[in-house]
């Protein structure tokens, strides 16, 4: 009897502990408790040509709850650019990368601003992790001025200079030169950083793509491979593509490493073991397996190709943010209110970028000639002839 | 080689003789409006044979003042020819690696890529010289593959390193024709201004001696509508060096034309560093009658065929255009309005060439000034054959030159 009075009262201050640890974490909605976790991927790494680095991932509740932030921030964007998009606020090409968050925001936690990043056109979530805007987001997304690019680049071409994001390509498999290339100005300048070149399962085929590697790996780049193997490239899934789609093997005398893209954990630890590798060794050639619940763009319902229950299936059971909800609430970092709260912070977040942007003004005519070249040199672009020649040079 | 030796040493003869007197002072002093007169490097032409005439120096200081008054640039000419540096003489292809090495010494940012540019010293020895002295990270030496290293060059550029990309032969580079467009010319566009391409692609082209279609190839008029790109073609020593050294200062992306046949040219240079401004083009020959404009090889068969019209009496003024894109219309612009007849010579296909580009800027802007329509001699639109016969009737010869100015002249 005592014993259960006893257990009873200490269940009951158990309890207490529990409410008024909530309530604590209720009054600092993002935890800045950096107490380690330790974290199991979902499946280890299956490596080519290294040894795989090891599946316990350290993390802390505040990164945790950023995760489920930034992916949340990240899935509202896509969702509401898809409305917008049916609204034909947005036109021409329109890429969602909704079920891909965790690999923008994993890669994001286990690099610096100084390294850097490029990558093809499914990039506005890539864009808001380096540290993007929404309004930026949606005023380039609707062409207008405040956009990143002041309306003249499109849903593909995002750009951010100052936190090294060089964007936001449309001709496939483009970028990965222009990738390695930045890894190549990063050895001549001798500043310990490494670039990722992110490219699909679809331009993973590209011959320009072996071309730089070889030179990659020839002149010992810093350049990291990411293949965002999201299995369809378009319409044509990925065995109706390659003979061999295992992509991180493709690099043959380059090291791979094959990861779970919808893990942000298993993500981060493959990008730092990354990091440490081409630092040290050269390139290397990471595999995200990852899904795309969108079609290809905004023109593809999606489901021409694959069965509505693969991607509900994956949905129920890879969802990345729910992967994080589910890691954060068996953590006890947050209850299920906190979750929806920031969910709904996130939306109104989203819906006031959007407004703000929906009253930025659309480029000046004169905006179209500028930027064609530098100025400075004092020279108008009018097309092939110019009037008058009224240049200096340095 | 003999041939264009030979068109040099006739201009030469062309230049001297009293009825087209290229006294500095006298064209300065043109009794006609502001007509800006560049004295063109076929004084460098005349030089390389001796005949004096040194007021080419300016040139290279004069990049800061375009817009010259005749006054400004006798100033130049005096203090020029009072001046007794002599320069010293060099071939094109050491003029284009002396410009390089100059700027790569100048500006640790500047790297070569290329095929064969590093350890053996550069197919056509532009490079020559250049790995030994700045090493294996500054001078590259790439695999066979264009698209690639192409595109890194771009990457490359966009973090601010300012890359010289060699193509072994221009046609070569129709492989990285994506990159050079799409990635190389918009960037700065599409980034709204954030991203800057300071890259220079060149290499040679051009007809050669028998080098088959596949590498005779006159890639210029395939890139000249690529929105922000400057194209530039060199045609002398000194423009050579002087174009080089721009086209690496120069912000925007630049594609330099070299020409397989002009490496070996001999011309006397400055000693001291200058150079030549991208979007001017050159005054090769003074006249009244007619205007002539060209670039790269072919000023040498017009050079030549000014020579026969000068002997049948007519006074063409021939020009170097240099600036394939954007064109200097002001200067072009300018002779038109003096002698209103315009020929084009260009060794491009007939078809969607840089000719065909110019003359529908002169009719357009310039019509009311014309009294005899355009015309534009340029190769055949075929692809180029290996027999040398054949290969020579492909491009315009200095014969057709001189009929099709009789004709206009008429």
């Amino acid at each position: 009897m005592a014993l259960s009075r006893l257990n009873c009262f200490s269940s009951r201050s158990a309890n207490l502990l529990k409410t008024l640890s909530s309530a604590i974490s209720l009054r600092r909605p993002i935890s800045t408790d950096t107490t380690p976790i330790i974290v199991e991927t979902s499946v280890p790494f299956t490596s080519h040509q290294c040894e795989a680095p090891s599946r316990s991932v350290e993390t802390n509740p505040k990164e945790l709850l950023t995760f489920f932030r930034d992916m949340a921030l990240m899935r509202r964007m896509e969702i509401a650019a898809d409305s917008l998009y049916k609204a034909k606020l947005i036109r021409g090409f329109c890429h969602l990368y909704d079920g891909q968050e965790a690999v923008a925001v994993g890669m994001e936690a286990a690099i610096t601003k100084k390294d850097c990043i490029i990558t093809a056109y499914r990039d506005h979530c890539t864009f808001v992790a380096r540290g993007g805007t929404l309004l930026e987001v949606f005023a380039e997304l609707m062409g207008r001025q405040a956009g990143c690019s002041r309306g003249k680049g499109g849903s593909m071409h995002f750009y951010k200079k100052d936190s090294n994001f060089y964007g936001g390509h449309g001709i496939v498999g483009a970028q990965v030169p222009l990738g390695c290339g930045l890894a190549f100005a990063q050895k001549y300048s001798k500043d310990e950083n490494v670039s990722f070149a992110l490219y699909g399962d679809g331009a993973a085929n590209q011959g320009q793509l072996f071309e730089a590697l070889n030179i990659s790996a020839l002149w010992d780049l810093p350049a990291i491979l990411v293949c965002e193997n999201n299995h369809y490239g378009m319409g044509t899934a990925e065995w109706r593509a390659a003979k061999s789609p295992a992509y991180y093997k493709r690099g043959d005398y380059v090291p791979g490493l094959k990861v779970d893209g919808m893990d942000a954990l298993a993500v981060k630890q493959a990008c730092k073991f990354a990091k440490e590798h081409a630092l040290k060794n050269g390139p290397i050639i990471l595999e995200m397996d990852t899904y795309r619940y969108h079609g290809h763009s905004m023109s593809d319902p999606g489901s021409t190709y694959r069965t509505r229950d693969e991607i509900s299936g994956v949905r129920q059971e890879r969802d990345p943010i729910e992967r994080i909800r589910k890691l954060i609430l068996s953590h006890d970092l947050a209850t299920e209110k906190d979750l929806k709260d920031i969910e709904k912070e996130v939306r109104k977040e989203v819906d006031d970028a959007i407004a703000q942007a929906k009253e930025s003004p659309m480029p000046e005519p004169s905006e179209l000639f500028t930027n064609v070249y530098v100025k400075g040199l004092g020279v108008e672009s009018f097309g092939a002839d110019r009037k008058e020649v009224r240049a200096t040079l340095p | 080689m003999a041939a264009i030796f030979q068109g040099a040493g006739a201009a030469a003869a062309l230049l001297s003789s009293p009825s087209n007197s290229i006294d500095s002072k006298k064209f300065l002093f043109s009794p006609r409006r502001s007509f800006y007169v560049r004295k063109g490097a076929s004084f460098g032409v005349v030089r390389s044979d001796g005949s004096v005439n040194l007021d080419l120096n300016p040139k290279g200081r004069r990049a800061q003042q375009l817009i010259a008054n005749a006054v400004a640039t006798k100033a130049d000419s005096s203090t020029a020819s009072s001046s007794s540096k002599s320069g010293h003489e060099l071939l094109l292809f050491e003029a284009l690696g002396e410009g390089l090495e100059e700027e790569m010494e100048r500006d640790p940012r500047v790297c070569v890529m290329g095929e064969d540019v590093g350890h053996y010293g550069g197919s056509y020895k532009v490079t020559k010289g250049l790995a030994t002295k700045f090493g294996d990270l500054r001078v590259l030496d790439t695999p066979i593959a264009e698209n690639s290293f192409t595109g890194m060059g771009i990457g490359a550029a966009m973090t601010g390193l300012r890359p010289v990309v060699e193509g072994m032969n221009m046609g070569f580079l129709l492989l990285a024709f994506n990159q050079i467009s799409n990635n190389c010319g918009m960037l700065h566009y599409t980034s709204g201004g954030q991203f800057t391409i300071p890259i220079v692609i060149r290499g040679p082209g051009g007809v050669g001696r028998q080098l088959g279609a596949e590498h005779s190839q006159r890639l210029e008029s395939y890139f000249q509508s690529i929105p922000g790109i400057q194209m530039v073609a060199c045609s002398t020593p000194y423009n050579a060096k002087g174009l080089m050294k721009a086209a690496i200062r120069s912000e925007n992306p630049v594609i330099l034309f070299e020409h397989v046949l002009l490496y070996n040219l001999k011309e006397r240079i400055p000693d001291e560093d200058y150079i030549c401004n991208l979007e001017e083009a050159e005054l090769v020959r003074p006249g009244e009658d007619i205007t002539i404009l060209t670039y790269s090889r072919m000023r040498y068969h017009v050079m030549q065929a000014a020579k026969t019209l000068v002997n049948k009496g007519y006074d063409p003024e021939v020009i170097d255009i240099r600036s394939l894109k954007p064109f200097d219309l002001y200067t072009i612009g300018n002779s038109v309005k003096k002698t209103h007849r315009v020929l084009i010579v260009e060794e491009c296909m007939r078809t969607g060439g840089i000719g065909a580009s110019l003359t529908a800027a002169i009719t357009e802007n310039f019509h009311d000034y014309l009294d005899a329509p355009v015309m534009c001699l340029s190769s055949q639109d075929v692809p180029t054959p290996y027999a040398g016969t054949l290969e020579e009737w492909t491009v315009v010869q200095p014969a057709q030159i001189v009929t099709a100015v009789e004709q206009l002249c008429q």
